[in-house]
């Protein structure tokens, strides 16, 4: 019961189907990362598991702790504690992060009350400190302008303020150099918990370098073709996709 | 309870009323006001086929219904004042309640020695009569409220005066805040600024009803004048209820070198029209409009602008940027006017409509007139949703979608309140703002 469930689930968007009987289940006190090459379903999965309205879902479930997340709307996702690190986090013009991660907070929080601004402030700098994220930032609009970087980290400093249940992160290494890697990494592995399930979402190995996984998965035309343990990554790092492409052809299946 | 007395309603009979009631008017503003009274009979009532009313619903503006307000009781005068709060670090405030002064806090002794004025009308009639004679209601109406504007001078007998001497800069806001009280109460604000030479000063206007749902008339007119080099920061938050008509004609005129910053924010009335008339009338002058507008419910918010630039080497730069929600309805008609001298002129405006529902409808006429050759204009307006992307990343922080709606909102309205340069006038705007989005 304490994971996030998801069984049989085919999606579709504009009448294409994009998930195909998908399944995995990703235990609390677990890091999962799923690979596999571009169009094969990745993002769709994070996208309908956070409730996208684009994403049809066909058929199938998908649970947190028990309780269904496919009949909720976009925000109760998020708050019955399942938290998504956009691929390509938005630009919100005006609004500060400050305002953005207080908003978020104060939406936790019971009908008419408020997050205690002092012990707000001191969290929220506490954990841009660790992200290495200069406190001007609080004060300037959500991702615009942001390098790639920042906004990756940006991502992270957010998850890091609402310690969701759930963590899935889309495609989180991509165009980050070395440097800014290993900071996302370092803020991804202070998450880590027995409290919590995180899911990285990447095309390459490298980042399951740094955020060292329990266990592998490789997506494949919308399901699950292989799992494994953290050497998996390392074999189709080595091997490439083509070789489970190969595999896939020959009918031999895991 | 009040009794309504027939003679006290708009109509023709009241005037004389209106003249009766007020004995303490000077002789040269009697002689005006029924010259106004008889323009205000004469004048036609607006029609949709006036090009100025266009888009308009005229049917909404009719003002017989309205009575000259009684005085506000001394028990509802003190909560009324209890109630103007707004920002606290000023350099002299007025409350005005139905157009009597029901509270002042006065400039300081310095200021005054340095000769500046800051007093009701009602006062500065009779004590400062040679600036009045000069300078109250000289400007005309350029943008189509020649009646409403009539009906003002006749029936206006309060206001602001703030004059502001040479040199002198005063660094905190002056503030007037006006009330209107009582069912189909009629109120006349009425603002006068003048900023005399290398002066700087930051006055705001703020008005606001004592109910929720008494219909009532506000008819206001402002005016505010930069002598050569002075800077003058302009606010007006128009809050009445929304079960009120309001007009307001606010016209601004920079001679040379002079700087002018207006903000307008518009919230409140059933039906509310304002219009901006900007006069760049001395080389080197700048000024920058910024208006911000929330229409929600079937509320009509009706802007006419215009840019006229009298003179060489000035600048112009208008911003109205309106939020719509449910039925309610915006009109945003700007023109640029460059006359003929008025070369090496840099004048913009921009028009943004957000739409927060589908039934509302935002109105768009920007325009240009321009008769020199070496210029820069512009002119542009969009009309669009909210961003589908930016909506779904708040909701995936867990931000309900009322929330998050308000969220984008301010964040469209940010780029306007990010200018002012006092920041607890900007968290005035916003707290005004906030409120409207709070449910009723």
């Amino acid at each position: 019961m304490n994971a996030l469930e998801v069984n049989q689930l085919s999606v579709s968007i504009d009448g294409k189907r994009i998930l195909n009987e998908f399944s995995l289940s990703l235990p609390k006190g677990e890091v999962h990362a799923i690979m596999g090459p571009n169009g094969t379903g990745k993002s769709t999965l994070a996208k309908a598991l956070a409730g996208h309205e684009s994403y049809m879902v066909e058929s199938g479930t998908a649970t947190m702790d028990g309780k269904n997340i496919l009949d909720l709307e976009v925000d109760e996702i998020s708050r019955e504690g399942l938290f998504l690190a956009f691929q390509y986090p938005i630009e919100i013009p005006g609004v500060t992060i400050a305002n953005f991660i207080r908003a978020a907070l104060n939406a936790r929080q019971p009908e008419g009350e408020d997050i205690d601004a002092v012990a707000y402030y001191k969290e929220l700098y506490a954990q841009m400190e660790r992200l290495g994220i200069d406190k001007k930032f609080t004060s300037r609009s959500v991702n615009e302008g942001f390098s790639g970087g920042e906004k990756k980290r940006c991502e992270i400093l957010q998850m890091a303020m609402l310690k969701p249940a759930y963590c899935i992160l889309d495609e989180t290494d991509s165009g980050l150099d070395i440097d800014a890697l290993k900071i996302v990494a370092d803020g991804v592995n202070h998450m880590r918990s027995e409290d919590r399930g995180i899911l990285v979402i990447t095309h390459y190995q490298r980042l399951l370098n740094y955020i060292v996984p329990d266990r592998v998965h490789i997506l494949w035309d919308g399901r699950i073709v292989k799992s494994g343990d953290k050497s998996l990554a390392l074999e189709v790092e080595e091997r490439g996709y083509d070789w489970i492409k190969e595999r896939l052809t020959a009918g031999v299946e895991s | 309870m009040t009794v309504n007395k027939k003679s006290e309603f708009l109509s023709e009979a009241m005037f004389d009323h209106f003249l009766e009631r007020h004995t303490e008017l000077p002789k040269w503003l009697v002689r005006q006001k029924k010259k106004s009274w008889a323009e205000y009979l004469d004048l036609p009532a607006p029609t949709r086929k006036m090009e100025s009313w266009r888009f308009a619903n005229v049917r909404d503006l009719g003002v017989d219904g309205f009575r000259l307000a009684d005085p506000v009781r001394e028990l509802d005068a003190n909560s009324l004042i209890e109630q103007t709060k707004s920002i606290q670090q000023t350099a002299g405030k007025l409350v005005f309640g139905n157009d009597d002064i029901l509270a002042e806090e006065p400039i300081s002794a310095e200021l005054r020695s340095k000769g500046v004025l800051f007093e009701p009308l009602q006062r500065a009639f009779t004590d400062h009569s040679e600036i009045l004679e000069e300078f109250f209601m000289a400007q005309e109406s350029a943008l189509g409220s020649e009646k409403f504007t009539a009906l003002h001078t006749a029936l206006n007998r309060n206001g602001t005066l703030l004059f502001i001497p040479k040199n002198v800069e005063i660094e905190l806001p002056i503030i007037s805040h006006y009330w209107a009280q009582g069912q189909q109460t009629a109120v006349f604000p009425h603002t006068l600024v003048i900023a005399r030479d290398n002066s700087k000063v930051t006055f705001v206007d703020v008005y606001r009803s004592a109910e929720v749902d008494a219909a009532q008339l506000a008819c206001g007119v402002s005016t505010v004048y930069a002598d050569p080099g002075a800077k003058v920061e302009y606010h007006y938050i128009q809050n009445w209820n929304e079960d009120s008509l309001s007009f307001n004609r606010l016209t601004t005129i920079a001679q040379r070198d002079a700087n002018i910053r207006a903000y307008g924010l518009n919230l409140g009335s059933k039906h509310a029209r304002s219009e901006g008339h900007t006069v760049l009338d001395g080389p080197g002058s700048k000024a920058e409009l910024y208006s911000l507008a929330v229409a929600h419910a079937n509320q009509e918010i009706d802007q006419r602008t215009l840019q006229s630039h009298n003179a060489p080497n000035a600048r112009s730069d208008l911003l109205f940027k309106n939020a719509l929600q449910n039925e309610s309805k915006t009109i945003f008609s700007g023109l640029i006017k460059v006359a003929e001298e008025a070369q090496l002129t840099d004048a913009y405006q921009t028009n943004r409509n957000l739409l927060l529902s589908p039934t509302a409808e935002a109105n768009s006429l920007p325009g240009l007139e321009i008769l020199a050759n070496d210029v820069r204009c512009s002119h542009g307006a969009t009309t669009g949703q909210i961003d589908e992307n930016e909506l779904f990343y708040l909701l995936s922080r867990g931000i309900s979608k009322p929330t998050a709606e308000t969220l984008l909102v301010f964040g469209f309205f940010e780029e306007v309140l990010g200018k002012m340069s006092n920041d607890e006038l900007a968290e005035f705007h916003r707290e005004r703002v906030h409120r409207k989005f709070e449910p009723a």
